[in-house]
């Protein structure tokens, strides 16, 4: 590791994708991830890459179709509405099995909203975001380390997996600066795997389509695309755990607010809350069994997102029912303070205290009839 | 001496190479491709010249002409 | 006994699905004739659009990378900056290229990438049924005109060589119209040209085939070829109408 330099998350970002080999950015301006462009027209050509401002982000993500069809570590950046565009792109990258990467500097929506933080693409982001039945994994960085270091995983699993990986981080995390430390430039070479499309020279002619007219034939390639989805999930699910050992209360958040709520839990372990945290570094596949297993043990969880409640939905399939799951979100921009959090954090301990209680009476009650 | 080979599965009997040929040495047939279609049919190799003007309408890339 | 004709090495051996006195197939023809004469089989990639000739990949003897509707251009872009020594043909329709593809095959030609567009315009959609598209002629009846395309409801025809033509990233130009012997052969050397344009990285180079689709003009292949001299190319001149390297 180098020494440690104060970089901007979208700044970061971009130098860790080159780092990681990327070669290929094609980007639109979109408030507020237009420092990765802007330092990727500056760096990429430094760095012996592509750099190219779309017409559109429909044109950037099916540049980066193109480009990795052609065997390229490729890259592209957006936000909000920007992403919504690529969406069409994205689905057919996911269906042609083309590695890719793109980055979600979420903003407040829903339409044009505002350049302010927030988590309200989660739906979007875990959940498919284009046509038909496909998955990209998605990273929920929290730091900007966490958001250089996740973004040359991210190329990895991209090529490991051959689809589209979603670097999901929110407008606080793209605009903060903190100090990062760089991993060394690698060197990629040009794919001339057996799917890349290089000319036929000395092999068969390669095909890469998304369009499968025979239904059985298409039945077979989403139940091939199903069995990647599977083991990437079995793979490659990653969190973080704060205090959750002994914790009664297990606060889940990603990103940005993951950051107010660890210091909130560590608050209310000092005021005798045994609070955890859990904090999801893959959105997608999201930690299930994790939060599962801690439903058992726990006696109450709160989500907190800066959206109306996204993926709290994930953490209620997960705990199954079995606790009593809140939420705590804002949305349009707002974001969370350490002090709003303690104070919910601590009217669902007491509400989940006095709940405890009442059942227990209420068990007693029951056992004492004859 | 020329000859004209035309792939009746490949022709579906647009007729184009007919208008094409300066000599009339092609005709729709009578007969069936596999698909129900009348295909193309050449008879005359005493008029042929081995032009290629048919091949070159062709849509279907269906016929080869040797002479 | 001497070959005078036969099937290109660049042209798979099967029966196409296009119907019967369809364009496309003169169009993959002489394509894959080219592609052979210029010896370019082994690095040739064809973006293949979406309508009629998406299935234009079990054709060609050469790699195909399919695009989503109107992103041929975007796609072709991607894949020629990572391969520059690649010949890389963007392969569209009329609605594709000219509707919803207008903006990335003007940002291409702007930008003069070196890539080829082979341009197919039959005045409609014919993989959706013959709706109407940005080229369909004044007074054309389609699905969608059925009492004939009116310029104050839909707009005039675009005449995208013309269009295109205005940018300095595109060095050639033509079009043609896919009817007798003649024209096609005309068509032939301009798309060689605008090959040896891109082998030689001089910029962007686009040619436009006006071709039959005799099923949704309801008309015989015999007709339909009459209806593209008569209508068609009164409408959309042929000839070369831009070439900065003569």
């Amino acid at each position: 590791m180098t020494e440690k330099r104060l970089m901007s998350g979208n700044e970061a970002m971009a130098e860790a994708a080159i780092r990681a080999g990327c070669r290929c950015y094609f980007g639109y301006p979109i408030t507020p991830q237009n420092e990765v462009t802007a330092y990727m027209a500056r760096r990429m050509p430094e760095a012996g890459g592509v750099f190219i401002q779309s017409e559109s982000e429909l044109a950037a993500i099916n540049m980066v179709l193109g480009a990795s069809a052609a065997g390229c570590r490729s890259m592209t950046s957006s936000s909000s509405p920007g992403i919504s565009l690529k969406q069409e792109g994205i689905s057919y990258i996911a269906a042609m099995e083309l590695p890719a990467v793109i980055a979600n500097i979420m903003r407040g929506g829903p339409g044009l909203g505002n350049i302010a933080p927030s988590q309200s693409d989660y739906f979007q982001a875990v959940k498919g975001g284009g046509h038909g039945d496909y998955r990209q994994i998605v990273l929920g960085p929290s730091t900007v380390q966490e958001l250089v270091d996740l973004t040359v995983c991210s190329f990895d699993l991209a090529d490991e997996y051959r689809m589209p990986v979603v670097i999901l981080g929110d407008g606080l995390l793209g605009q903060m600066m903190e100090p990062v430390s760089m991993p060394g430039m690698r060197h990629v070479e040009i794919k001339e795997e057996e799917w890349v499309l290089s000319g036929c020279r000395g092999r068969a002619p390669r095909l890469l389509r998304s369009l499968i007219l025979d239904p059985g034939d298409l039945a077979a390639h989403n139940l091939h695309l199903q069995e990647k989805y599977r083991r990437v999930a079995a793979r490659e699910v990653r969190f973080e755990s704060v205090f959750t050992d002994d914790a009664e209360l297990i606060v889940v958040a990603y990103g940005t607010p993951a950051r107010v709520c660890r210091a909130a839990v560590a608050a209310c372990r000092e005021k005798g809350i045994r609070a955890g945290l859990i904090r999801p570094i893959t959105l997608w596949p999201f930690p299930r069994e994790e939060i599962s297993r801690l439903a058992s043990q726990a006696s109450h969880i709160l989500v907190v997102e800066m959206s109306h409640g996204q993926m709290v939905e994930d953490v209620l399939l997960s705990a199954e029912f079995r606790v009593p799951v809140s939420f705590f979100g804002k949305a349009g921009g707002l974001t969370f303070h350490i002090d709003e959090v303690i104070r919910k954090m601590e009217k669902t301990n007491q509400k989940s205290k006095i709940k405890n209680q009442k059942a227990k009476s209420k068990k007693q009650k029951h056992k004492s009839k004859p | 001496m020329a000859r004209v080979e035309i792939n009746i599965e490949l022709c579906k009997g647009c007729g184009l190479c007919i208008e094409a040929c300066p000599k009339g040495c092609l005709k729709i047939s009578s007969g069936f491709n596999r698909m129900g279609e009348h295909p193309a049919e050449w008879g005359s190799d005493e008029m042929c010249t081995g032009c290629g003007l048919c091949a070159v309408v062709c849509p279907d890339c269906a016929i080869s002409i040797y002479k | 006994m001497e070959i005078i004709y036969e099937r290109p090495e660049s042209l798979k051996d099967v029966r196409t699905h296009y119907c019967a006195g369809c364009g496309h197939g003169v169009v993959h023809r002489i394509l894959a004739e080219i592609v052979d004469e210029l010896g370019i089989r082994e690095k040739t990639v064809v973006i293949a659009p979406v309508g009629c000739a998406v299935l234009a990949y079990d054709y060609f003897n050469f790699d195909v990378c399919e695009a989503p509707h109107g992103r041929t251009p975007a796609v072709a872009t991607g894949m020629k900056r990572v391969r520059p020594s690649n010949v890389i043909i963007s392969y569209q329709g009329d609605g594709d290229l000219a509707a919803i593809g207008m903006a990335e095959i003007i940002h291409a030609a702007n930008r003069g990438e070196r890539i080829t567009v082979v341009f197919v315009n039959n005045g409609l959609y014919g993989m959706t049924g013959g709706q109407m598209a940005p080229t369909t002629l004044i007074g054309q009846r389609t699905a969608t005109t059925p009492m004939g395309r009116d310029f104050r409801e839909c707009g005039q025809p675009i005449k995208v060589c013309e269009l295109l033509s205005q940018f300095e990233g595109v060095v050639y130009a033509a079009r043609c119209a896919i009817t007798g012997p003649g024209n096609i052969i005309k068509g032939k050397k301009m798309l060689k040209k605008a090959l040896s344009i891109q082998l030689a990285d001089l910029g962007f180079s686009i040619v436009e085939f006006l071709s039959a689709c005799p099923t949704h003009w309801k008309l015989t292949p015999r007709e339909a070829v009459q209806y593209i001299e008569e209508k068609m190319v009164p409408c959309f001149p042929t000839g070369v109408i831009k070439d900065t390297i003569k």
